[in-house]
């Protein structure tokens, strides 16, 4: 088979708009409407919660490391500050994005651009990014949002559990989003009517980050990135590590999010860092249903469901060895068995997606 | 020409929810909207060709199940990305226990 080409405007993406595997219908699990509703419901309680605690956390630890700023008991907070500021950024960014987190739409609004602006993605283009993400998940050459690309390029998965892959390719693109609008590639899922948007947008981002720049120069001191800019950095792992399980080592080319996600169970920092989204075949098969309520939906749906990764160091050794032999085989993935309570859906797509040839783990 | 179209029952939708309706070769879906009046608009969201039955009536909003879109259903506007396109209307009208739709 032909090495995979992820340019959205390449062979691939084109490829599956011809076949249909583009915006095909996905496979749902059977949900009872009234019991849907239930799940779909919208509250800002949780959210409101999680947000007081994450930035009232996020003020103390910073001011922790300021005022110890020059001795090393800085570190710990910085490190702690670092994980809320350059991982739990992703999560809110995510949830507030899909408008779910809050029922008041302005605060899900307000969430949204302040994790944009810390996690550092332009919050114009992503919303967009991440619908055509949901239609096309893991569709080759249609999905901008594919983490792990085949053969993976595991250098670059390790720096960026430093951020640094991410931050070095924001800069150019920000830039080019403040100066000359967006990208030719961004212009394939952003409309036209949002364009100036995605220019506004950056140049507010590339403004907070000169005066940050300005104010460490004036100082003398790198104390005002380690507030703005750098945690994005040394507190990246976190979102790197659980999000390399969402869709890591699993089939590309399917239309069930049953064998292209994954779903672990997490321990209850790592939940609230990463809100809920370790129930990502859930997320991925009902995008309407709030981070709070996706324990239930679980619940109701496993028996439809593959096995969940019981932690994620087991996650990570289920995971990483496939991605290891997928340097040597680009075909190889980890087939997701459904249990026998499951029902098939597409075998069509999926005969060949699946590959009677590899062998199920 | 236009004309009338027996939807449903207005007990077939609770309130504040909406039913898919299909009729010669068109989809639609019926609300039945909080304050007891019914509306109806096409089927599927205009972002992408997704079946909006499955999403959630909040007020006069209608949310896609994908991608979170949300329309007024009552007049069809986009009010929330990714949808931008304005979602069709339809006049409805009661008789008796019934639900009628004017369609093209």
């Amino acid at each position: 088979m032909a090495k995979r080409d992820y340019s959205l405007l390449g062979p691939d993406g084109a490829l599956a708009v011809e076949t249909g595997l583009a915006a095909a219908e996905w496979y749902h699990t059977d949900v009872p409407r009234k019991v849907m509703k239930d799940l779909m419901a919208r509250r800002d309680g949780p959210a409101l919660r999680d947000t007081v605690i994450l930035y009232g956390c996020m003020i103390a630890f910073a001011l922790g490391g300021i005022a110890l700023w020059g001795s090393l008991w800085c570190i710990p907070f910085w490190l702690a500050y670092g994980v809320l500021y350059g991982s739990a950024s992703d999560s809110r960014w995510h949830e507030c994005g899909h408008g779910t987190a809050f029922k008041t739409p302005w605060m899900n609004n307000a969430v949204y651009e302040i994790s944009s602006f810390m996690i550092m993605r332009n919050s114009a283009t992503w919303r967009w990014s991440h619908a055509r993400h949901h239609t096309d998940t893991y569709i080759v050459g249609r999905d901008p949002e594919i983490a792990i690309m085949r053969p993976p390029a595991f250098a670059k998965l390790v720096l960026n559990f430093f951020g640094i892959v991410d931050v070095m390719n924001f800069v150019p693109r920000i830039l080019h989003n403040a100066f000359l609008g967006p990208t030719a590639e961004e212009k394939t899922f952003v409309p036209q009517s949002e364009w100036p948007k995605v220019q506004r947008v950056a140049l507010i981002h590339v403004a907070i980050y000169a005066a940050t720049i300005a104010l460490a120069v004036l100082m003398g001191s790198v104390l005002p990135l380690m507030v703005i800019g750098l945690p994005r950095l040394f507190g990246a792992w976190h979102h790197v590590m659980t999000g390399l399980l969402q869709h890591g080592g699993l089939a590309d080319n399917v239309v069930d999010h049953r064998l292209n996600s994954r779903t672990v169970y997490l321990n209850p920092v790592s939940r609230f860092i990463y809100w809920n989204m370790n129930y990502h075949v859930e997320h991925h098969m009902f995008p309407m249903v709030p981070y709070h309520a996706l324990p239930r939906l679980h619940d109701i749906i496993k028996h439809d469901l593959p096995a969940p990764d019981r932690s994620i160091a087991r996650a990570f050794s289920q995971m990483w060895p496939a991605l290891r032999r997928q340097l040597a085989n680009e075909e190889y993935f980890l087939r997701r068995d459904l249990p026998a309570t499951a029902k098939p859906y597409r075998e069509d797509f999926h005969k060949a997606a699946l590959g009677e040839a590899i062998p199920a783990e | 020409m236009p004309q009338w179209i027996r939807a449903c029952a207005t007990d077939d939708i609770d309130e504040e929810d909406l039913i898919r309706f299909d009729h010669a070769g068109a989809t639609y879906a019926i609300y039945h909207a909080p304050d007891g009046k019914f509306y109806a608009t096409a089927g599927k969201c205009t972002h992408e060709d997704v079946h909006l039955c499955d999403g959630l009536v909040m007020g006069h909003l209608i949310e896609c199940p994908k991608h979170n879109g949300q329309f007024d259903y009552r007049t069809g506007e986009a009010k929330r990305a990714p949808v931008c396109v304005n979602l069709r209307t339809f006049a409805t009208r009661l008789d008796g226990g019934d639900v009628y739709i004017e369609v093209p």
